[in-house]
């Protein structure tokens, strides 16, 4: 029997701002993500667990260092559900928990190349890392 | 013609390893009359824009930089399409989100509250809808004649259309006018604003690898010979594909410049500001 939280989704909700009752279920989401085939859970798949209140999966999730916040299932989505707000949602969550960053400081030095953008280092600490 | 002083946002990449899309930026701004006036103690916008409904603190720099911008009486443009969309969507949380405005003024105590009264402008938009591209058709001096170019867009500079308000996020015009108007062919495909892989590729190599190669060999079966971006990330995971369909990949600002006779042709050594 999966564990309902229905605490944990509320909060999901209320930091992304995302209604899952106006979800139709079309795909186009899903449908429409560069990052779908290394998703354990698809974008259209976060709103029924979140709807269903079934979020430790979610936490848990690889899906969510998957993602790559590119706003396509945002624009995309007909119903103004957005999955990828909820994607972000739960992001924030795990790493808002005292050791669920993502990626550490002493990761780093591995990492570099002499090419690689500043941007990316400050993308990847605002997403992964609190 | 007189000329038009913005406010500036280079941006933290824009200032080392994209020093090539600052400079010629600059100077092809100056050519066409307008004068990018670098904001004073800019801060690093963050480089995505934090979509929790709860977050401050990591809006802060965009709203400093937002309001030094006001108290000039300047827009402000950016180049990069990270800070670019950062920027324009804090600026539009301060206009319309009053939690967010009530709590960021409050925390910076500006002289007067912001309230989202600077326009944001995408370099690309301040040819556009500033200068025009009439304008710079008539100021090209080595038009790039028989050049096939790919506009790349990527996620950033469209996307969410509706605060980002930069072009049609589906069919998206403004970097194929930008190509005609520096004399050059445009080549459209499918995965012009498509995903890159953005920041995921500090670990997932493979796919970013497998991103890149498909908008590569999309391109490249229509036709482009290089691809033009406007942000440094794109850049960057666009020449880590090495595929058999790897097209060479310029910041649209040194296109610019080597039809204002600028730059020289082709690639320099990088040097730049």
């Amino acid at each position: 029997m999966m564990k309902i939280d229905r605490e944990k989704a509320n909060e999901i909700q209320e930091l992304s701002g995302v209604n899952t009752k106006k979800c139709m279920k079309c795909g186009k989401c899903s449908a429409s993500c560069p990052s779908y085939e290394e998703m354990d859970i698809k974008p259209h798949q976060f709103v029924s667990y979140v709807q269903r209140g079934e979020i430790e999966p979610l936490l848990q999730s690889a899906s969510l260092w998957k993602c790559l916040s590119c706003f396509a299932c945002i624009e995309r989505c007909p119903r103004d559900v957005k999955p990828g707000k909820l994607v972000d949602a739960v992001r924030q969550m795990v790493i808002r928990e005292r050791g669920g960053n993502h990626l550490q400081e002493e990761e780093i030095p591995k990492l570099l190349d002499p090419e690689l953008p500043q941007q990316l280092l400050v993308s990847a600490f605002r997403r992964e890392k609190k | 013609m007189k000329e038009a002083k913005y406010s500036y946002f280079p941006g933290c990449t824009l200032k080392t390893k994209a020093k090539d899309l600052d400079y010629y930026a600059r100077e092809c701004a100056r050519a066409l009359g307008a004068e990018l006036e670098e904001l004073p103690e800019w801060q690093c916008c963050g480089g995505v824009y934090p979509l929790g409904s709860d977050e401050i603190a990591t809006k802060l720099s965009s709203v400093r930089a937002l309001n030094t911008a006001k108290e000039k009486g300047q827009e402000l443009v950016t180049v990069c399409s990270a800070c670019h969309h950062v920027i324009k969507r804090v600026n539009d949380d301060m206009a319309h989100q009053e939690d967010i405005r009530t709590r960021a003024n409050n925390y910076a105590q500006f002289k007067e509250p912001y309230q989202g009264e600077t326009t944001v402008l995408h370099y690309l938009e301040l040819l556009r809808d500033r200068i025009g591209f009439d304008t710079i058709r008539e100021k090209v001096t080595h038009p790039l004649t028989g050049r096939k170019i790919g506009a790349y867009y990527g996620c950033l500079l469209l996307r969410p259309s509706e605060i980002i308000q930069f072009d049609d996020p589906e069919n998206p015009t403004i970097m194929e006018d930008f190509i005609r108007a520096i004399g050059a062919e445009p080549v459209s495909y499918s995965f012009r604003n498509e995903c890159c892989g953005g920041y995921v590729s500090l670990k997932e190599k493979e796919l970013t690898h497998s991103l890149t190669g498909k908008i590569m060999e999309s391109a490249s079966a229509e036709g482009a010979e290089e691809l033009i971006t406007a942000c440094p990330l794109c850049m960057y995971n666009l020449k880590q594909y090495h595929g058999k369909d790897a097209l060479p990949v310029h910041y649209f600002t040194e296109l610019l410049a080597e039809a204002l006779g600028i730059k020289p042709s082709e690639k320099t050594n990088g040097e730049g500001a």
